[in-house]
């Protein structure tokens, strides 16, 4: 019955996607992107295809490393807030205001430029074993990310802590689960489920934040990008080409958000 | 060790930090509140155009004929998904040559195109998809009777927006306005990368002069905030004044 309903509505959309007015318009996009392929300059592509592709994969580890990461974060953040006392409650909370207020930008470069200014005049950390990593400059990139996404998303997993239903709390004391126990197998994934969909739009958000990045000297697919541009005097090419694997990557995390949000059910109590 | 850690964090420790940030030419503070007062008017400026390119995208979509939806479609879906500051350059270049080229055409002198208005133009042009978006959706929430009761009494279209249209859908609005003027306010910041003068830019300026990274982007960072919670205070005012004589939500919901 289900699968039957979506087939018909899946026939219907697909009916729907083809009016006669979206084949002109096809047509018309077919039309640019040949253009655009055969009059534009795309010479200097081969010679920097290896670096482009190390670059896109450089985006994409970052933004997964920084997203998990900053859920890991997010979630005491999340916790603290809801049903935290007032000495854990009160600094989660400004730790958002503060990360949501102010630009990343701003961070980014507080922690680069600041830390990355402070830390060499430090003997104990120039001795010690971090000090290979701490000389470059991902580390810092990795961190203002992080805390950037579990800045956003504590705020959302506060939300959805506090929405899961008391009910099901007390149900769950009521069997007698420790209270480690039931916010692992109750709580957690209750509120996790009700993330999901901000989760989708955050990841996008933390997509369009990697390129920020290039400006602390980290080569992600950007900076490959705005290489080109001063190498070659090629404006216009290398950020359509950006532009247009950045617009991939989102639709891939849409789809596979997508896939996950049918995967699991949405019936909550 | 502290004392060195101090040292560390404020290298012109005989200067201080109130000597940094002196609103006198020796120090910087001056600069950059000049600097905040530029994020501000980009900012209010890329809200305004941003407001208007949402006003006429969401009429378009709800509105407009089949091919305005889909290039609308296609615009907020290409600017949502493409990072702010690959669209900021790009409309900064393509945007100054373009009219640099219509300007030859006509036979004028080309022109340096005024940083002010090209960062306005640039984020106005963002903010237009993601406000009409939000705009869409507040106006579909307005309950249908209203707009048929208001074409009912013979009311033109231009009346019906400014009389029902817009004032009963502020309410629903408002939480998604008030989110992109704070995303308004931030994204100035990335103007610093196409050099043009605002908080962020003066802000690295100044500690790449002084060599005091620490006091000047956490002085930086405390402006902002200011104009974050300042903003708040305001949004809480607007809201309450556009929910007037609506009931309240946790009712209706």
């Amino acid at each position: 019955m289900a699968s039957d309903v979506t087939a018909g509505t899946m026939r219907k959309s697909t009916a729907g996607r083809l009016q006669p007015h979206r084949i002109v318009l096809l047509v018309i996009a077919l039309a640019i992107v040949l253009a655009s392929i055969f009059y534009l300059r795309w010479d200097w592509l081969p010679a920097y295809l290896p670096l482009a592709l190390q670059g896109i994969w450089r985006t994409i580890w970052l933004l997964v490393v920084t997203s998990v990461l900053g859920i890991l974060l997010a979630i005491p953040l999340g916790l603290a807030q809801a049903a935290g006392p007032w000495f854990l409650s009160v600094p989660a909370r400004t730790f958002c205001t503060i990360i949501r207020g102010t630009p990343l930008l701003l961070q980014l470069w507080l922690l680069y430029y600041g830390l990355g200014s402070l830390f060499p005049q430090l003997p104990w950390i120039r001795e010690s074993f971090l000090w290979p990593y701490l000389r470059q400059a991902w580390p810092y990139g990795v961190l203002a990310l992080t805390l950037s996404f579990a800045g956003y998303e504590g705020e959302v997993m506060r939300g959805a802590f506090a929405g899961v239903p008391r009910g099901q709390l007390e149900a769950a004391r009521a069997f007698g689960m420790r209270r480690w126990t039931a916010f692992r197998r109750i709580w957690l994934p209750q509120a996790l489920q009700r993330a999901l969909p901000t989760l989708a739009g955050e990841s996008v958000l933390q997509l369009k934040a990697t390129p920020l990045v290039a400006t602390i000297t980290m080569v992600d697919i950007y900076a490959v990008a705005s290489r080109v541009r001063q190498d070659t005097f090629v404006t216009y090419e290398p950020l359509l080409l950006l532009a247009v694997v950045y617009m991939a990557i989102t639709g891939i995390i849409v789809l596979a958000f997508r896939r996950l949000e049918v995967r699991i059910p949405t019936r909550i109590g | 060790m502290e004392a060195k850690l101090i040292d560390a964090i404020i290298p012109a420790a005989a200067s201080g930090i109130f000597d940094l940030l002196a609103l006198e030419p020796p120090g910087w503070g001056g600069n950059l509140l000049r600097g905040l007062l530029s994020s501000v008017q980009i900012a209010l400026g890329a809200y305004g155009v941003g407001l208007l390119i949402g006003i006429g995208g969401a009429y378009g979509k709800l509105y407009g004929g089949p091919v305005v939806r889909d290039l609308l479609g296609l615009y907020t879906t290409v600017v949502r998904a493409v990072p702010e500051l690959v669209l900021i350059l790009m409309l900064y270049f393509a945007g100054t040559d373009l009219v640099n080229r219509v300007l030859i055409a006509f036979g004028h002198q080309p022109v340096d195109i005024n940083g002010l208005v090209a960062g306005i133009g640039v984020l106005g042009i963002v903010q237009g998809a993601y406000s009409t978006e939000v705009l869409r959706g507040a106006i579909l929430s307005i309950p249908q009777g209203q707009i048929e009761a208001a074409r009912a009494y013979g009311m033109p279209p231009g009346l019906l927006l400014r009389r029902i249209t817009l004032p009963a859908m502020l309410p629903f609005a408002i939480p998604g306005l008030a989110n992109l003027w704070l995303i308004a306010t931030k994204d100035t910041a990335l103007l610093a990368i196409v050099g043009f003068n605002e908080l962020t830019q003066t802000t690295r300026l100044a500690a790449g002069a002084t060599k005091a990274y620490f006091t000047f982007f956490l002085a930086a960072g405390a402006l902002y905030l200011a104009l974050t919670l300042f903003s708040n205070v305001i949004i809480a005012r607007v809201e309450r004044w556009a929910r007037r004589g609506t009931p309240q939500l946790s009712e209706t919901r």
